[in-house]
Protein backbone atom coordinates (compact mmCIF):
# COMPACT_ATOMS: atom_id res chain seq x y z
CA UNK A 1 0.00 0.00 0.00
CA UNK A 2 2.71 2.28 1.20
CA UNK A 3 4.59 1.74 -2.08
CA UNK A 4 2.04 3.00 -4.57
CA UNK A 5 1.40 6.10 -2.45
CA UNK A 6 2.21 9.26 -2.70
CA UNK A 7 2.10 11.42 0.26
CA UNK A 8 2.79 15.47 1.00
CA UNK A 9 1.70 16.59 4.65
CA UNK A 10 0.69 20.31 5.26
CA UNK A 11 2.77 20.19 8.57
CA UNK A 12 5.67 18.39 7.65
CA UNK A 13 8.94 20.43 7.52
CA UNK A 14 11.96 18.84 5.38
CA UNK A 15 15.47 18.82 6.99
CA UNK A 16 17.07 22.31 6.80
CA UNK A 17 20.51 21.43 6.43
CA UNK A 18 20.28 18.64 3.82
CA UNK A 19 20.34 19.51 -0.24
CA UNK A 20 17.31 18.93 -2.50
CA UNK A 21 19.41 16.20 -4.22
CA UNK A 22 19.94 14.72 -1.23
CA UNK A 23 16.30 14.86 0.47
CA UNK A 24 15.48 12.88 -2.75
CA UNK A 25 17.86 10.16 -2.60
CA UNK A 26 17.15 9.43 0.98
CA UNK A 27 13.03 9.71 0.07
CA UNK A 28 13.79 7.23 -3.00
CA UNK A 29 15.65 4.78 -0.64
CA UNK A 30 12.85 3.89 0.72
CA UNK A 31 11.25 2.27 -1.80
CA UNK A 32 11.74 -0.38 -4.18
CA UNK A 33 11.05 1.00 -7.45
CA UNK A 34 11.59 4.66 -7.69
CA UNK A 35 12.44 8.05 -9.66
CA UNK A 36 15.59 8.62 -10.40
CA UNK A 37 16.72 12.07 -8.50
CA UNK A 38 17.32 13.70 -11.59
CA UNK A 39 14.09 12.32 -12.90
CA UNK A 40 12.05 13.65 -9.84
CA UNK A 41 13.46 17.41 -10.13
CA UNK A 42 12.89 17.49 -13.76
CA UNK A 43 9.12 16.56 -12.88
CA UNK A 44 9.17 19.43 -10.56
CA UNK A 45 11.37 21.91 -11.90
CA UNK A 46 13.75 21.83 -9.28
CA UNK A 47 16.51 21.01 -11.66
CA UNK A 48 18.60 24.00 -10.49
CA UNK A 49 18.25 23.97 -7.52
CA UNK A 50 19.49 20.17 -6.67
CA UNK A 51 22.76 21.28 -4.36
CA UNK A 52 20.60 23.71 -2.58
CA UNK A 53 20.33 23.22 0.94
CA UNK A 54 16.18 23.23 2.07
CA UNK A 55 16.12 26.46 4.45
CA UNK A 56 17.59 28.32 1.24
CA UNK A 57 14.24 27.35 -0.85
CA UNK A 58 11.74 29.79 -1.41
CA UNK A 59 7.80 28.27 0.26
CA UNK A 60 6.91 27.41 -3.27
CA UNK A 61 10.22 25.47 -4.13
CA UNK A 62 9.68 23.76 -0.84
CA UNK A 63 6.57 22.36 -1.50
CA UNK A 64 7.40 21.36 -4.51
CA UNK A 65 10.56 19.54 -3.45
CA UNK A 66 7.46 17.95 -0.75
CA UNK A 67 5.24 16.75 -4.17
CA UNK A 68 8.70 15.62 -5.32
CA UNK A 69 9.54 13.58 -2.20
CA UNK A 70 5.99 12.13 -2.72
CA UNK A 71 6.50 11.30 -6.46
CA UNK A 72 9.40 10.02 -5.91
CA UNK A 73 8.20 6.33 -5.70
CA UNK A 74 6.33 6.31 -8.86
CA UNK A 75 2.88 6.48 -7.03
CA UNK A 76 -0.33 5.35 -8.59
CA UNK A 77 -2.40 7.26 -5.80
CA UNK A 78 -1.00 11.18 -4.83
CA UNK A 79 -2.05 12.34 -1.43
CA UNK A 80 -1.73 16.56 -1.19
CA UNK A 81 -3.13 17.87 1.86
CA UNK A 82 -3.30 22.16 1.07
CA UNK A 83 -0.24 22.21 -1.81
CA UNK A 84 -0.78 25.89 -2.46
CA UNK A 85 -1.51 27.27 0.72
CA UNK A 86 0.48 30.64 1.62
CA UNK A 87 2.01 30.69 -1.60
CA UNK A 88 2.38 32.72 -4.56
CA UNK A 89 0.05 32.84 -7.53
CA UNK A 90 3.23 32.00 -9.80
CA UNK A 91 3.90 29.12 -7.35
CA UNK A 92 0.48 27.76 -7.39
CA UNK A 93 0.25 27.70 -11.09
CA UNK A 94 3.54 25.88 -11.26
CA UNK A 95 2.50 23.48 -8.15
CA UNK A 96 -0.87 22.90 -10.57
CA UNK A 97 1.16 22.42 -13.84
CA UNK A 98 3.08 19.46 -11.77
CA UNK A 99 -0.40 17.76 -10.61
CA UNK A 100 -2.40 17.77 -13.86
CA UNK A 101 0.88 16.16 -15.71
CA UNK A 102 0.77 13.54 -13.26
CA UNK A 103 -2.98 13.24 -14.19
CA UNK A 104 -1.95 13.29 -17.62
CA UNK A 105 -0.19 10.27 -17.03
CA UNK A 106 -2.68 8.15 -15.51
CA UNK A 107 -2.07 9.07 -11.94
CA UNK A 108 -5.36 10.25 -9.55
CA UNK A 109 -4.92 12.57 -7.07
CA UNK A 110 -6.64 13.45 -3.73
CA UNK A 111 -6.58 16.60 -2.95
CA UNK A 112 -7.07 18.87 0.05
CA UNK A 113 -7.79 22.68 -0.60
CA UNK A 114 -9.55 26.37 1.25
CA UNK A 115 -9.16 27.57 -2.51
CA UNK A 116 -12.27 26.62 -4.54
CA UNK A 117 -10.82 28.01 -8.06
CA UNK A 118 -8.16 25.57 -7.43
CA UNK A 119 -10.57 22.73 -7.12
CA UNK A 120 -12.76 24.04 -10.02
CA UNK A 121 -9.55 24.05 -12.12
CA UNK A 122 -7.93 20.44 -11.22
CA UNK A 123 -10.63 18.26 -9.66
CA UNK A 124 -12.91 15.59 -11.65
CA UNK A 125 -15.11 14.85 -8.44
CA UNK A 126 -14.88 17.56 -5.23
CA UNK A 127 -16.46 16.95 -1.87
CA UNK A 128 -17.23 19.93 0.15
CA UNK A 129 -16.61 19.17 3.95
CA UNK A 130 -17.77 21.30 6.59
CA UNK A 131 -17.07 20.32 10.29
CA UNK A 132 -15.88 17.04 9.12
CA UNK A 133 -18.98 15.75 7.45
CA UNK A 134 -19.49 15.76 3.47
CA UNK A 135 -22.19 18.21 2.73
CA UNK A 136 -21.76 17.48 -0.96
CA UNK A 137 -19.90 15.39 -3.81
CA UNK A 138 -20.34 15.81 -7.46
CA UNK A 139 -17.86 17.53 -10.45
CA UNK A 140 -17.88 21.05 -10.10
CA UNK A 141 -20.08 20.99 -12.39
CA UNK A 142 -22.84 19.49 -10.65
CA UNK A 143 -21.97 21.12 -7.40
CA UNK A 144 -22.12 24.38 -9.45
CA UNK A 145 -25.73 23.46 -10.84
CA UNK A 146 -27.20 22.10 -7.56
CA UNK A 147 -26.97 25.66 -6.79
CA UNK A 148 -30.62 26.14 -9.28
CA UNK A 149 -28.58 29.23 -10.85
CA UNK A 150 -25.99 30.11 -13.12
CA UNK A 151 -24.73 33.64 -11.97
CA UNK A 152 -24.66 35.98 -9.19
CA UNK A 153 -25.20 39.07 -8.75
CA UNK A 154 -23.46 40.84 -5.70
CA UNK A 155 -24.50 44.84 -4.57
CA UNK A 156 -23.76 47.20 -1.87
CA UNK A 157 -26.07 49.95 -0.79
CA UNK A 158 -25.04 53.46 -0.33
CA UNK A 159 -26.30 54.65 2.54
CA UNK A 160 -26.58 50.82 4.32
CA UNK A 161 -29.86 51.98 6.13
CA UNK A 162 -32.45 50.58 4.41
CA UNK A 163 -30.68 47.38 3.21
CA UNK A 164 -32.85 45.20 5.19
CA UNK A 165 -36.35 46.28 3.66
CA UNK A 166 -34.56 45.62 -0.12
CA UNK A 167 -33.41 42.48 1.16
CA UNK A 168 -37.20 41.32 1.55
CA UNK A 169 -38.34 43.18 -1.54
CA UNK A 170 -35.81 41.21 -4.01
CA UNK A 171 -36.45 38.24 -2.89
CA UNK A 172 -39.88 38.92 -4.66
CA UNK A 173 -37.91 39.06 -8.17
CA UNK A 174 -38.11 37.11 -11.11
CA UNK A 175 -35.55 34.37 -11.66
CA UNK A 176 -33.91 34.84 -7.77
CA UNK A 177 -33.48 31.37 -5.67
CA UNK A 178 -31.54 32.31 -2.89
CA UNK A 179 -30.32 35.50 -0.69
CA UNK A 180 -27.54 36.16 1.16
CA UNK A 181 -27.89 39.19 3.08
CA UNK A 182 -25.64 41.56 4.58
CA UNK A 183 -25.32 40.40 8.23
CA UNK A 184 -27.52 42.23 10.60
CA UNK A 185 -26.80 45.60 11.52
CA UNK A 186 -23.67 45.60 9.37
CA UNK A 187 -23.68 48.53 6.89
CA UNK A 188 -22.92 48.90 3.89
CA UNK A 189 -22.54 44.77 3.56
CA UNK A 190 -22.87 42.94 0.19
CA UNK A 191 -26.08 41.76 -0.85
CA UNK A 192 -25.75 38.21 -3.14
CA UNK A 193 -28.23 37.00 -5.12
CA UNK A 194 -27.87 34.01 -7.20
CA UNK A 195 -29.91 33.95 -10.25
CA UNK A 196 -31.01 31.96 -13.56
CA UNK A 197 -31.04 34.80 -15.98
CA UNK A 198 -29.11 37.42 -15.83
CA UNK A 199 -30.85 39.41 -18.27
CA UNK A 200 -34.20 39.51 -16.64
CA UNK A 201 -33.38 39.86 -13.03
CA UNK A 202 -30.84 42.31 -13.20
CA UNK A 203 -33.16 45.32 -14.98
CA UNK A 204 -35.61 44.32 -12.68
CA UNK A 205 -33.71 44.82 -9.82
CA UNK A 206 -31.99 48.35 -11.23
CA UNK A 207 -35.87 49.27 -11.48
CA UNK A 208 -36.87 48.58 -7.76
CA UNK A 209 -33.98 49.90 -6.46
CA UNK A 210 -35.28 53.12 -8.59
CA UNK A 211 -38.46 52.84 -7.00
CA UNK A 212 -36.84 52.82 -3.34
CA UNK A 213 -35.21 55.63 -3.89
CA UNK A 214 -31.63 54.11 -2.84
CA UNK A 215 -28.14 54.47 -4.49
CA UNK A 216 -25.82 51.68 -5.13
CA UNK A 217 -22.52 52.06 -3.95
CA UNK A 218 -21.50 48.59 -6.12
CA UNK A 219 -22.75 46.55 -7.87
CA UNK A 220 -20.96 42.95 -9.81
CA UNK A 221 -21.90 40.11 -11.36
CA UNK A 222 -20.25 36.87 -12.07
CA UNK A 223 -20.49 33.13 -13.09
CA UNK A 224 -21.42 31.05 -10.38
CA UNK A 225 -18.16 29.23 -9.14
CA UNK A 226 -18.11 26.28 -6.48
CA UNK A 227 -16.56 30.06 -4.15
CA UNK A 228 -20.54 30.40 -4.34
CA UNK A 229 -21.34 26.83 -3.46
CA UNK A 230 -19.26 26.03 -0.91
CA UNK A 231 -20.89 29.53 0.29
CA UNK A 232 -24.02 28.93 -0.17
CA UNK A 233 -23.44 25.23 1.68
CA UNK A 234 -21.97 25.91 4.80
CA UNK A 235 -23.84 29.79 4.76
CA UNK A 236 -27.27 27.41 5.19
CA UNK A 237 -25.30 24.76 7.73
CA UNK A 238 -24.24 27.54 9.92
CA UNK A 239 -27.95 29.05 9.99
CA UNK A 240 -29.36 25.59 10.89
CA UNK A 241 -27.32 24.92 13.87
CA UNK B 1 23.94 -0.35 -4.35
CA UNK B 2 25.34 -0.03 -0.77
CA UNK B 3 24.21 3.94 -1.27
CA UNK B 4 20.82 2.83 -2.07
CA UNK B 5 20.20 1.13 0.88
CA UNK B 6 17.71 2.95 3.54
CA UNK B 7 19.90 2.52 6.26
CA UNK B 8 23.22 3.80 4.15
CA UNK B 9 20.81 6.99 2.98
CA UNK B 10 19.42 6.75 7.11
CA UNK B 11 22.52 6.96 8.57
CA UNK B 12 24.26 9.39 5.59
CA UNK B 13 21.35 12.46 6.71
CA UNK B 14 22.34 11.66 10.13
CA UNK B 15 25.68 12.85 9.65
CA UNK B 16 25.35 15.54 7.57
CA UNK B 17 22.74 17.58 9.72
CA UNK B 18 25.36 17.28 12.30
CA UNK B 19 28.64 18.10 10.80
CA UNK B 20 27.01 21.19 9.13
CA UNK B 21 25.81 22.42 12.80
CA UNK B 22 29.04 24.44 13.97
CA UNK B 23 27.53 24.51 17.19
CA UNK B 24 26.61 20.99 17.69
CA UNK B 25 30.15 20.07 16.15
CA UNK B 26 32.16 22.43 18.64
CA UNK B 27 30.18 20.79 21.67
CA UNK B 28 30.96 17.34 20.90
CA UNK B 29 34.68 17.80 19.54
CA UNK B 30 36.26 21.01 20.11
CA UNK B 31 34.68 21.40 23.85
CA UNK B 32 35.97 18.52 25.94
CA UNK B 33 39.33 18.94 24.04
CA UNK B 34 39.38 22.95 25.46
CA UNK B 35 38.39 21.39 28.69
CA UNK B 36 41.50 18.99 28.76
CA UNK B 37 43.64 21.77 27.86
CA UNK B 38 42.42 24.28 30.94
CA UNK B 39 42.12 21.15 34.00
CA UNK B 40 45.70 19.91 32.47
CA UNK B 41 47.32 23.50 32.79
CA UNK B 42 45.97 23.98 35.94
CA UNK B 43 47.01 20.65 37.83
CA UNK B 44 50.28 20.02 35.84
CA UNK B 45 52.96 18.97 38.08
CA UNK B 46 55.59 21.83 38.91
CA UNK B 47 57.71 19.58 41.49
CA UNK B 48 57.02 20.89 45.42
CA UNK B 49 56.81 24.73 45.49
CA UNK B 50 59.13 26.68 48.34
CA UNK B 51 57.56 27.19 51.67
CA UNK B 52 57.64 30.53 53.18
CA UNK B 53 58.92 30.98 56.07
CA UNK B 54 59.03 34.29 58.45
CA UNK B 55 61.61 35.03 60.92
CA UNK B 56 60.69 36.61 63.72
CA UNK B 57 62.82 40.14 64.41
CA UNK B 58 65.44 40.05 67.03
CA UNK B 59 68.98 38.93 67.99
CA UNK B 60 70.34 36.25 65.47
CA UNK B 61 67.31 37.08 62.89
CA UNK B 62 69.55 37.73 59.88
CA UNK B 63 71.86 35.10 60.44
CA UNK B 64 69.06 32.38 60.65
CA UNK B 65 67.40 33.78 58.08
CA UNK B 66 70.08 33.88 55.61
CA UNK B 67 71.01 29.82 56.41
CA UNK B 68 66.90 29.37 56.13
CA UNK B 69 66.83 30.94 52.63
CA UNK B 70 70.27 29.61 51.70
CA UNK B 71 67.87 26.02 51.79
CA UNK B 72 66.52 25.50 48.17
CA UNK B 73 63.00 24.26 49.10
CA UNK B 74 62.37 27.83 51.76
CA UNK B 75 62.31 31.34 51.59
CA UNK B 76 62.78 33.40 54.59
CA UNK B 77 61.72 36.70 55.18
CA UNK B 78 62.54 39.04 58.40
CA UNK B 79 58.98 40.19 59.80
CA UNK B 80 58.22 42.35 62.90
CA UNK B 81 56.16 41.06 65.29
CA UNK B 82 53.07 42.02 64.50
CA UNK B 83 53.34 41.47 60.82
CA UNK B 84 54.40 38.09 61.77
CA UNK B 85 51.47 37.04 63.40
CA UNK B 86 49.19 38.35 60.76
CA UNK B 87 50.82 36.46 57.65
CA UNK B 88 50.85 33.32 59.74
CA UNK B 89 47.10 33.65 60.81
CA UNK B 90 46.35 34.46 57.22
CA UNK B 91 48.36 31.58 55.53
CA UNK B 92 51.09 33.87 53.70
CA UNK B 93 53.78 32.42 55.84
CA UNK B 94 53.79 28.35 56.99
CA UNK B 95 56.00 28.98 59.89
CA UNK B 96 57.53 31.12 62.39
CA UNK B 97 60.80 31.09 63.40
CA UNK B 98 62.01 33.10 66.43
CA UNK B 99 65.86 33.42 66.67
CA UNK B 100 67.36 32.10 70.20
CA UNK B 101 67.76 29.11 72.54
CA UNK B 102 66.22 27.36 71.94
CA UNK B 103 64.76 27.99 68.51
CA UNK B 104 61.38 28.32 68.87
CA UNK B 105 58.81 27.13 65.63
CA UNK B 106 55.64 28.73 65.98
CA UNK B 107 52.98 27.07 63.16
CA UNK B 108 49.51 25.64 62.67
CA UNK B 109 50.70 21.82 63.24
CA UNK B 110 46.79 20.85 61.03
CA UNK B 111 48.00 22.13 57.95
CA UNK B 112 50.19 19.59 55.95
CA UNK B 113 52.23 22.95 54.61
CA UNK B 114 53.34 23.96 57.86
CA UNK B 115 54.23 20.16 59.11
CA UNK B 116 56.35 20.25 56.32
CA UNK B 117 57.98 23.43 57.01
CA UNK B 118 58.76 22.43 60.58
CA UNK B 119 59.88 19.29 59.50
CA UNK B 120 62.68 21.43 56.40
CA UNK B 121 63.46 24.32 58.81
CA UNK B 122 64.36 21.54 61.89
CA UNK B 123 66.90 19.72 58.98
CA UNK B 124 68.52 23.01 57.94
CA UNK B 125 68.44 24.40 61.25
CA UNK B 126 70.31 21.32 62.90
CA UNK B 127 72.80 20.47 59.48
CA UNK B 128 73.83 24.33 60.11
CA UNK B 129 74.63 23.40 64.02
CA UNK B 130 77.25 20.32 62.52
CA UNK B 131 74.58 17.62 63.20
CA UNK B 132 75.68 15.29 59.80
CA UNK B 133 73.26 12.76 58.16
CA UNK B 134 73.94 9.06 58.83
CA UNK B 135 72.16 7.35 55.65
CA UNK B 136 73.12 8.08 52.01
CA UNK B 137 69.73 9.54 50.37
CA UNK B 138 68.78 9.76 47.22
CA UNK B 139 65.09 11.39 45.86
CA UNK B 140 63.39 9.91 43.28
CA UNK B 141 60.33 12.22 42.01
CA UNK B 142 56.95 10.14 40.26
CA UNK B 143 55.96 12.20 37.96
CA UNK B 144 55.99 10.00 35.40
CA UNK B 145 53.22 9.96 32.64
CA UNK B 146 50.22 7.31 34.34
CA UNK B 147 49.98 8.99 37.61
CA UNK B 148 49.27 12.53 37.13
CA UNK B 149 46.00 14.33 36.90
CA UNK B 150 45.41 14.37 33.43
CA UNK B 151 46.16 10.61 33.04
CA UNK B 152 43.56 10.38 35.30
CA UNK B 153 41.27 13.00 33.03
CA UNK B 154 42.02 12.23 29.46
CA UNK B 155 39.89 8.66 29.93
CA UNK B 156 36.87 10.33 32.40
CA UNK B 157 36.11 13.18 29.16
CA UNK B 158 36.57 10.60 27.13
CA UNK B 159 33.51 8.96 28.89
CA UNK B 160 32.03 11.77 29.35
CA UNK B 161 31.92 13.17 26.14
CA UNK B 162 30.58 9.63 24.30
CA UNK B 163 27.93 10.38 27.34
CA UNK B 164 27.07 13.49 26.00
CA UNK B 165 27.25 12.89 22.21
CA UNK B 166 25.44 9.66 22.72
CA UNK B 167 22.61 11.36 24.57
CA UNK B 168 22.65 14.98 22.31
CA UNK B 169 23.33 13.19 18.99
CA UNK B 170 20.07 11.10 19.18
CA UNK B 171 17.94 12.52 21.38
CA UNK B 172 17.99 16.57 20.29
CA UNK B 173 17.60 14.96 15.94
CA UNK B 174 14.55 12.40 17.67
CA UNK B 175 12.82 14.83 19.01
CA UNK B 176 13.28 17.62 16.27
CA UNK B 177 12.49 15.30 13.50
CA UNK B 178 9.10 14.28 15.58
CA UNK B 179 8.09 18.14 16.10
CA UNK B 180 8.79 18.84 12.07
CA UNK B 181 6.49 16.16 11.63
CA UNK B 182 9.24 14.11 9.51
CA UNK B 183 7.95 11.32 11.33
CA UNK B 184 4.96 11.28 10.66
CA UNK B 185 5.93 11.86 7.05
CA UNK B 186 8.39 8.84 7.22
CA UNK B 187 5.51 6.79 8.68
CA UNK B 188 4.10 7.49 5.23
CA UNK B 189 6.66 5.21 3.68
CA UNK B 190 7.39 1.93 3.87
CA UNK B 191 10.60 2.87 5.93
CA UNK B 192 11.49 0.23 8.22
CA UNK B 193 11.26 1.22 11.94
CA UNK B 194 14.30 -0.45 12.81
CA UNK B 195 16.38 1.55 9.93
CA UNK B 196 15.30 4.70 11.44
CA UNK B 197 16.64 3.87 14.87
CA UNK B 198 19.80 1.98 13.64
CA UNK B 199 20.78 4.84 11.62
CA UNK B 200 21.65 6.46 14.86
CA UNK B 201 23.96 4.17 16.07
CA UNK B 202 25.56 3.96 12.97
CA UNK B 203 26.14 7.46 12.52
CA UNK B 204 27.51 7.27 16.24
CA UNK B 205 30.12 4.87 15.70
CA UNK B 206 31.81 6.81 12.41
CA UNK B 207 32.14 10.30 14.87
CA UNK B 208 32.69 7.84 17.57
CA UNK B 209 36.00 7.54 15.74
CA UNK B 210 36.94 10.69 15.34
CA UNK B 211 35.63 11.75 18.96
CA UNK B 212 38.29 9.32 20.19
CA UNK B 213 40.66 10.32 17.60
CA UNK B 214 40.64 13.64 18.95
CA UNK B 215 40.53 13.35 22.15
CA UNK B 216 43.53 10.82 23.04
CA UNK B 217 45.69 11.93 20.37
CA UNK B 218 45.65 15.06 21.75
CA UNK B 219 46.07 14.06 25.19
CA UNK B 220 49.18 12.25 24.25
CA UNK B 221 50.20 15.20 21.64
CA UNK B 222 50.27 17.97 24.44
CA UNK B 223 50.65 15.72 27.51
CA UNK B 224 52.14 12.43 26.62
CA UNK B 225 48.68 10.68 28.13
CA UNK B 226 49.63 7.61 26.57
CA UNK B 227 47.37 4.10 26.41
CA UNK B 228 48.85 1.00 28.05
CA UNK B 229 46.46 -1.00 26.85
CA UNK B 230 45.58 -2.17 23.60
CA UNK B 231 44.02 0.12 20.85
CA UNK B 232 41.51 -3.13 20.06
CA UNK B 233 40.60 -3.10 23.65
CA UNK B 234 40.11 0.72 23.98
CA UNK B 235 38.09 0.38 20.44
CA UNK B 236 36.24 -2.39 21.73
CA UNK B 237 34.86 -0.30 25.05
CA UNK B 238 34.36 2.93 23.18
CA UNK B 239 31.82 1.44 20.67
CA UNK B 240 30.25 -0.68 23.75
CA UNK B 241 29.82 2.44 24.98
CA UNK B 242 28.11 4.76 22.39
CA UNK B 243 25.58 1.98 21.67
CA UNK B 244 24.72 2.25 25.26
CA UNK B 245 24.53 5.27 25.14
CA UNK B 246 22.94 5.44 22.17
CA UNK B 247 20.31 3.93 23.48
CA UNK B 248 19.61 5.99 26.18
CA UNK B 249 19.68 8.77 23.98
CA UNK B 250 16.75 6.87 22.28
CA UNK B 251 14.82 6.28 25.40
CA UNK B 252 15.15 10.22 26.27
CA UNK B 253 13.52 11.16 23.10
CA UNK B 254 11.40 8.40 23.47
CA UNK B 255 8.22 10.41 24.05
CA UNK B 256 9.36 13.86 24.07
CA UNK B 257 7.79 16.25 21.91
CA UNK B 258 9.32 19.47 21.87
CA UNK B 259 13.10 20.51 21.97
CA UNK B 260 12.89 22.21 25.82
CA UNK B 261 10.97 18.96 27.05
CA UNK B 262 13.97 16.99 25.73
CA UNK B 263 16.73 19.32 26.87
CA UNK B 264 15.45 18.88 30.73
CA UNK B 265 14.90 15.09 30.38
CA UNK B 266 19.04 15.51 28.82
CA UNK B 267 19.93 16.86 31.84
CA UNK B 268 18.14 15.25 34.39
CA UNK B 269 20.23 11.99 33.30
CA UNK B 270 23.75 13.69 32.10
CA UNK B 271 24.42 16.10 35.38
CA UNK B 272 24.16 13.56 37.92
CA UNK B 273 26.40 11.51 35.92
CA UNK B 274 29.33 14.27 35.23
CA UNK B 275 29.33 14.45 39.47
CA UNK B 276 28.85 11.06 40.41
CA UNK B 277 30.75 9.12 37.82
CA UNK B 278 34.25 9.59 38.81
CA UNK B 279 34.97 12.07 35.64
CA UNK B 280 36.95 15.07 37.13
CA UNK B 281 37.65 13.05 40.56
CA UNK B 282 37.77 9.74 41.92
CA UNK B 283 34.00 8.64 43.21
CA UNK B 284 35.64 6.96 46.00
CA UNK B 285 35.34 10.39 47.63
CA UNK B 286 31.67 9.71 48.17
CA UNK B 287 30.38 7.67 51.53
CA UNK B 288 30.87 4.22 51.02
CA UNK B 289 27.33 3.46 51.30
CA UNK B 290 26.54 5.26 47.41
CA UNK B 291 29.54 3.51 46.05
CA UNK B 292 27.22 0.81 45.21
CA UNK B 293 24.82 2.69 43.69
CA UNK B 294 27.49 4.94 41.83
CA UNK B 295 29.01 1.58 40.30
CA UNK B 296 25.41 0.54 38.92
CA UNK B 297 25.72 3.83 36.79
CA UNK B 298 26.95 3.60 33.26
CA UNK B 299 29.56 6.27 33.17
CA UNK B 300 30.95 5.08 36.40
CA UNK B 301 31.47 1.89 34.17
CA UNK B 302 32.60 3.21 31.38
CA UNK B 303 35.16 5.29 32.83
CA UNK B 304 36.63 2.50 34.89
CA UNK B 305 36.97 0.14 32.12
CA UNK B 306 38.47 3.39 30.51
CA UNK B 307 41.24 3.89 33.13
CA UNK B 308 41.87 0.72 33.09
CA UNK B 309 42.78 -0.08 29.77
CA UNK B 310 44.39 3.34 29.43
CA UNK B 311 46.18 4.09 32.66
CA UNK B 312 46.85 0.24 33.96
CA UNK B 313 47.05 -1.19 30.84
CA UNK B 314 44.82 -4.23 31.43
CA UNK B 315 43.12 -6.16 28.66
CA UNK B 316 39.68 -6.01 27.92
CA UNK B 317 38.83 -9.48 29.01
CA UNK B 318 39.76 -8.07 32.67
CA UNK B 319 36.95 -5.25 32.55
CA UNK B 320 34.18 -7.44 32.71
CA UNK B 321 31.94 -6.25 34.86
CA UNK B 322 31.87 -3.18 34.04
CA UNK B 323 31.55 -3.53 30.94
CA UNK B 324 28.60 -5.94 31.43
CA UNK B 325 26.68 -3.08 33.33
CA UNK B 326 27.54 -0.80 30.01
CA UNK B 327 25.75 -3.60 27.96
CA UNK B 328 22.72 -3.86 30.20
CA UNK B 329 22.23 -0.02 30.34
CA UNK B 330 21.91 0.04 26.32
CA UNK B 331 20.24 -3.01 25.80
CA UNK B 332 17.44 -2.61 28.77
CA UNK B 333 17.30 1.37 27.38
CA UNK B 334 17.15 0.51 23.66
CA UNK B 335 14.27 -2.33 24.30
CA UNK B 336 11.95 0.02 26.27
CA UNK B 337 12.66 3.11 23.64
CA UNK B 338 11.05 0.43 21.05
CA UNK B 339 8.29 -0.33 22.90
CA UNK B 340 7.12 3.29 23.93
CA UNK B 341 8.55 5.06 21.08
CA UNK B 342 6.24 7.72 19.64
CA UNK B 343 6.42 7.88 16.06
CA UNK B 344 3.78 10.89 15.22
Amino acid sequence: MRERLGIQLQETQLADKLRVGEVLALFRSFYRQAHGVDEVLALVELEEKRKARVVTLSGGQKQRLAVACALVSKPDLLFLDEPTTGLDPQSRRQLWDIIRRFRAAGGTVLLTTHYMEEAERLCDRVAIMDHGKVIALGTPRELIASLGAEHVIEFTLADGAASEVVTDAVRGLNGVTAVRPAPAGGAGGAISLTVKELHRTLPALLTLLQQRQVELASLTTHHATLDDVFVALTGRQLRDT
Amino acid sequence: MIREHPLYQLALSRMREFYREPEAVFWVFGFPIVLAFALGLAFRNTGPGKLQIGVARGPGDSALAATLDASPRLVATVLDTATARLRLRTGRIALLAIPGDPVIYRYDSTRTESGLARLAVDDVVQRARGRKDQVAVRDERAAAPGSRYIDFLIPGLLGMNLLGSGIWGVGFSVVQARQRKLLKRYMATPMRKSHYLLSFILSRLVFLIVEVVALVGFGWLLFGVAVRGSFASLAGITVLGSFSFAGLGLLVASRAKTIEGVSGLMNLVMLPMWILSGTFFSYSRFPDAMIPFVKALPLTALNDALRAVMIDGASVTTVGAPLAVVVAWGAVSFVIALQIFRWR
